[in-house]
């Protein structure tokens, strides 16, 4: 379970995410919504520390995972983004073979042996459901597959290394609608094993894939329900003028 | 206004289209009914194609709508309740013609005014037009405030059809040559009282798009509160 109890986030002074709060079950598949800029991605990576990375960010609030502050001063942050795992908006293989693009995050971490690996990459890439779409060409390069291909390579990569929780930004949305799909199967397969946040900007997608949806407007969390209610009958008019469309 | 919202609206103003001619249809009967004038009654049969015609066509419309914009919340509460309406609408105009038959058939259309006003059969047709009018004002201006009322109209007819239960059987008892034609006005009566149950489904669907309630099955008592 992951849960965000009064975040407030700055890039330098500009005040990015404000006061936010909410939950997200074990097993769940929760996305975040709202027009681009209202700071879902920041929120997102609030979740594997990937903020940490940027200079001039201030963080207030607590973000716990598994009832853990996950910016406490104990958590190694190598050690948490193997339990965090996160897939990016633009598929980024590795410019190495698709064997190896699973394999990279148990080698680096020392994680079992060859044959430990071999197994591991074969359940990952079955998960992403990839397996019978490579399992002749493993050592061949990555960006011999095609785009939506190459994103549930990501996937596989991050399964790997076996996170319980699965961050992905916009995963699907510089894909086809085929690969839309597959990417839409997936997650809805992924979640009895993990617990899944996507930012994605496509409404509908959000309404097909996730069980709870967050509306985001400029740094703030307009409203937080279940995803049948949010489309279906949304408690704030904001979020009713921004999933139909009415905006502005 | 956005040209999806344009479709919506000139979905709805169809919907009102439709209500409007079944209002008239269930006033005409009304008339047909106690002046026993065959030709208003005939007339009626007439325009119910015409009724049946509106629901196709609104049936066909809900479906592109939803097929070309996948709406969502108000709009999607919008395009349903508008197809549950619209078939409704049509049940109505049906037993409006149904009424209208029987005048025409003429069997027993000069039952005596003594038992008409027994039965309040004129308060009958009025609340129902009543209940059809202020349903169709609440959706217009989308104010549900005024469904409580209608809904407990319905209860009031409810009242007055149990009760000419019990006033036609003992007219029937008392005079054996009243039997054929009081069953046929038992089966009228029915057939307003259904009207009545149909308008409390229309409220329903109103409150469900403006309000996001669901009245049904039970849900009624709690939108009281
Ligand atoms: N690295 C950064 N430095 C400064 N400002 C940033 C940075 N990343 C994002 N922002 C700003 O924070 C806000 C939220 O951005 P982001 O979280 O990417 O929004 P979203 O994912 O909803 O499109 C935007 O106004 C953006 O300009
Ligand atoms: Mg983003």
């Amino acid at each position: 379970m992951i849960e965000a109890k009064n975040i407030d986030f700055y890039y330098g002074d500009f005040h990015a995410l404000k006061n936010i709060s909410m939950a997200m079950e074990a097993n769940t598949v929760t996305a975040f919504i709202g027009p681009s800029g209202c700071g879902k991605s920041t929120f997102l990576r609030l979740f594997n520390r990937m903020n940490d990375l940027i200079d001039g960010t201030r963080l207030t609030g607590e973000c716990l995972v598994d009832g853990q502050n996950i910016y406490s001063k104990s958590i190694h942050v190598d050690e948490l983004r193997k339990k965090i795992g996160m897939v990016f908006q633009k598929a980024n293989p590795f410019p190495k073979s698709i064997f190896e693009n699973v394999a990279y995050g148990l080698r680096v971490n020392n994680m079992g042996d060859k044959s430990f690996i071999r197994q591991r990459v074969e359940e990952s890439l079955a998960a992403a459901a990839l397996w019978d779409e490579v399992k002749d060409k493993l050592k061949k390069s990555a960006f011999e597959l095609s785009g939506g291909q190459q994103q549930r390579l990501c996937i596989a990569r991050a399964l790997a290394v076996s996170p319980s929780i699965l961050l992905m930004d916009e995963p699907a949305s510089a894909l086809d609608p085929i690969s839309t799909s597959k990417i839409e199967e997936l997650i809805h397969s992924l979640k009895k094993d993990y617990t899944i946040v996507i930012v994605t900007h496509n409404m509908q997608q959000a309404a097909r894939v996730s069980d709870k949806t967050g509306f985001f407007m400029l740094g703030d969390l307009i409203e937080f329900s279940d995803t049948k209610k949010m489309f279906l009958s949304p408690e704030k008019e904001q979020t009713q003028n921004y999933i139909t469309g009415r905006f502005g | 206004m956005k040209h999806t919202e344009r479709e919506l609206s000139a979905l709805k103003e169809e919907v009102s289209q439709m209500w409007r001619l079944v209002i008239s249809q269930v006033e005409k009967v009304k008339q047909a009914y106690f002046s026993g004038d065959v030709e208003v009654a005939r007339e009626i049969a007439s325009r119910e194609k015409r009724v049946d015609a509106f629901e196709l066509k609104i049936d066909s419309d809900c479906e592109n709508y939803i097929a070309l914009f996948s709406p969502v919340a108000v709009d999607l509460r919008l395009v349903l309740s508008m197809i549950k309406i619209s078939s409704t609408l049509e049940r109505i105009g049906d037993f409006a013609e149904g009424i209208a038959r029987h005048v025409v058939e003429n069997e027993c259309n000069k039952i005596d005014s003594a038992l008409l006003e027994e039965l309040q059969m004129e308060k009958i047709f009025d609340t129902l037009i009543t209940m059809l009018s202020d349903s169709y004002v609440a959706l217009e201006s989308e104010n549900t405030k005024l469904s409580g009322k209608i809904l407990a109209k319905d209860n009031e007819i409810d009242e007055l059809y149990n009760k000419s239960v019990d006033i036609l059987t003992s007219h029937m008892r008392a005079n054996t040559d009243f039997i054929a034609c009081g069953l046929k006005t038992f089966l009228l009566i029915r057939k307003l009282e259904r009207i009545g149950d149909h308008c409390s489904n229309i409220v329903e669907e109103i409150v469900f798009y403006v309000d996001a309630k669901v009245l049904k099955h039970g849900g009624r008592e709690n939108a009281k509160r």
